[in-house]
């Protein structure tokens, strides 16, 4: 591999556009929840705890994709779908079942 | 195709903002929850269309069990269990990214992976040899710190349910060890970048990878060992937020925006949410990682001492039905015994007599902020009786009787009278001012942070020795029979 100091613009300009995307979500995730009042740190956690298992998105693009890999790579694609599976679908259960007691009852 | 799917991934993104922001408010918090489920939802469907996806069978079966499991775990917790319980998923969370990593790592020595990306490198041209490093690094990443919030968040679970005690564990050399090992990680991911690129045979290269691997399992365990049970939930906020940068990293080696955009908005939001859990408890987010409890200060605690005072129940509900202004201090210890219907029924008979009852919520009651008021709205409480810290302590002086059930360090006057106290700084409920005070307690064994409380000694207060459900029984059916 070689590599040359000529290339330093090209590669400047290529991330560019990713950084901004990046930058303006670091803002966007802290001014999105802004000012949340104690009650509801739980339930936010909760609920951003479910939202990270999004990588369930890239456990099917693994299993997905792995047709012709060797099965230890398709077990372990599949052991992480399972995971993140029970990540997402059990944390927006448990988010569910923590708000409905903050319902107001008549 | 590929248009419907950008736009569907695109959707899902505008849901996970409008849906984070919804929970941050009490009325719109329920729907928050669904527009995000929607979005992930979505965002699954959709990348189910994209085209080239094979092994069906086996994405739906794990689909199927995944959701079976993760809906089982969730309706069977109890609601004292949760913050383990969010701990445990997010711990699922990081497991699955490092295993994501860890698959691709396997498919690219056994699988065509790396062929498929040489052909993507030489595609770029100039700017090849830079992404081929890039996304080597960003897999390294996604594995160490997938393994680190695995095990990280497994050990939190364990200090929460008191599998592994909640004292902070010291060892000698311990700041040495734990750097030492981020240190050593780092060097292991130069290594193998280095014997990808001029080793072509896989052994050695997979034998540093696995070496990562474990060092980050074990870097995870050592980095929550010596920070104390009470400042767990911030751990887990913050394990939750490495979890989201495992999903961005993730979403990297994908090429898949929804990934890396929402696992950078968990991100984000995940670290503001802690500090601001932090400065709730008056603490920096670098002390409480650091495992410090304030230990700044250099000032050794005062000595606590004096006589304390038993009451029996008959004349705490003797006190408590001539009372007009009671105000009851819920906390953990009332949580565990399950008392909270039965602390209801107390309050209805005591505003039935007449008295007013309220209820004083610490920011940190419970084992997380904002636990407290679930378990007491489970048992029917009133929303409007529950009244946050700063607004109740001015209505301390004027209270003739503070019932203090299962709660210590919140109610410890050290916290604001004695600088050489470990917990000095933290807010607390002033219920030292009040007329009388009455403290519902196991024994005098000391609290979370381990430090005596005063409180137990003053003149005013009294202690009433039992567990909270059984003596809160006994309170209800001796003021029932006066």
């Amino acid at each position: 591999m070689d590599f040359s100091l000529q290339e330093i613009p090209a590669l400047v300009e290529s991330v560019l556009p990713h950084l901004y995307l990046l930058i303006l979500a670091v803002f966007l995730g802290i001014e999105v929840i802004g000012r949340v009042p104690q009650v509801l740190h739980t339930p936010l956690m909760s609920g951003s705890n479910a939202l990270s298992g999004v990588v369930v998105i890239g456990s099917i693009l693994m299993v997905g994709r792995a047709e012709d890999a060797p099965w230890p790579v398709l077990v372990l694609a599949c052991l992480s779908l399972v995971l993140a599976t029970i990540n997402v679908v059990g944390g927006f259960a448990v988010t569910a079942r923590m708000l409905n007691m903050f319902r107001k009852k008549k | 195709m590929e248009t419907l799917i950008q736009i569907g991934y695109l959707v899902a993104l505008v849901c996970f903002v409008l849906g984070i922001k919804g929970m941050s408010h009490p009325d719109t918090a329920r729907r928050g929850n669904w527009t995000l489920a929607f979005g992930m939802g979505l965002a699954t469907l959709v990348t189910l269309m994209q085209p080239g996806i094979n092994n069906m069978l086996w994405i739906f079966i794990s689909l199927a069990l995944g959701s079976w499991w993760g809906l089982r775990m969730s309706s069977k917790a109890q609601m004292t269990e949760m913050p383990q319980m969010v701990s445990l998923l997010n711990g699922f969370g990081g497991l699955a990214a490092a295993l994501v990593a860890l698959s691709e790592v396997m498919d690219m020595f056994y699988g065509g992976a790396m062929e498929k990306l040489i052909i993507k490198v030489m595609g770029m041209g100039v700017l090849g040899n830079y992404y081929r490093i890039f996304y080597l690094v960003t897999l390294m990443i996604s594995l160490a710190v997938g393994g680190i919030s695995f095990t990280g968040s497994v050990m939190a679970m364990a200090k929460l349910n008191g599998k592994v005690s909640g004292q902070p564990v010291r060892f000698p050399m311990q700041g040495l060890i734990t750097n030492g090992l981020l240190v050593l990680m780092t060097l292991l991911i130069i290594a193998i970048l280095l014997t990808i690129a001029i080793v072509t045979s896989p052994s050695y290269t997979q034998v540093l990878v696995f070496a990562l691997l474990l060092l980050s399992l074990v870097y995870g365990v050592l980095f929550v060992l010596p920070i104390g049970g009470a400042d767990m939930p911030v751990v887990i906020s913050f394990l939750n937020s490495l979890t989201g940068l495992t999903a961005a990293t993730t979403g990297l080696l994908f090429d898949n925006r929804v990934m890396l955009m929402g696992g950078v908005l968990v991100g984000a939001s995940g670290i503001y949410l802690t500090m601001l859990m932090c400065k709730a408890m008056n603490r920096t987010l670098g002390a409480v990682l650091l495992g410090q409890f304030n230990a700044g200060s250099g000032e050794v605690a005062r000595e606590v001492s004096g006589q304390i005072k038993e009451i029996g129940v008959y004349d705490t509900a003797v006190l408590l039905a001539y009372s007009s202004r009671v105000v009851v201090v819920p906390g953990y210890g009332l949580a565990v015994a399950q008392a909270q219907h039965l602390v209801h029924e107390l309050e209805k008979i005591l505003v039935a007599k007449g008295a007013e009852c309220k209820y004083a919520i610490h920011p940190v009651a419970g084992r997380m902020p904002g636990h407290m008021n679930v378990l007491l709205a489970e048992a029917d409480v009133s929303y409007d009786l529950l009244v946050e810290m700063e607004a109740i302590n001015p209505e301390f002086p004027q209270s003739d009787v503070v019932l203090v059930i299962g709660a210590n360090d919140v109610v410890n006057p050290a916290a604001e009278n004695d600088p050489g106290s470990p917990i000095h700084g933290m807010p607390i409920l002033q219920v030292h001012q009040a007329r009388n005070v009455v403290v519902i307690k196991r024994s005098m064994a000391a609290g979370y942070a381990g430090v005596e409380n005063e409180l137990f000694y003053d003149p005013k207060t009294r202690m009433l020795f039992g567990d909270a459900r059984a003596v809160l029984g006994d309170l209800i059916q001796e003021i029932k029979r006066l």
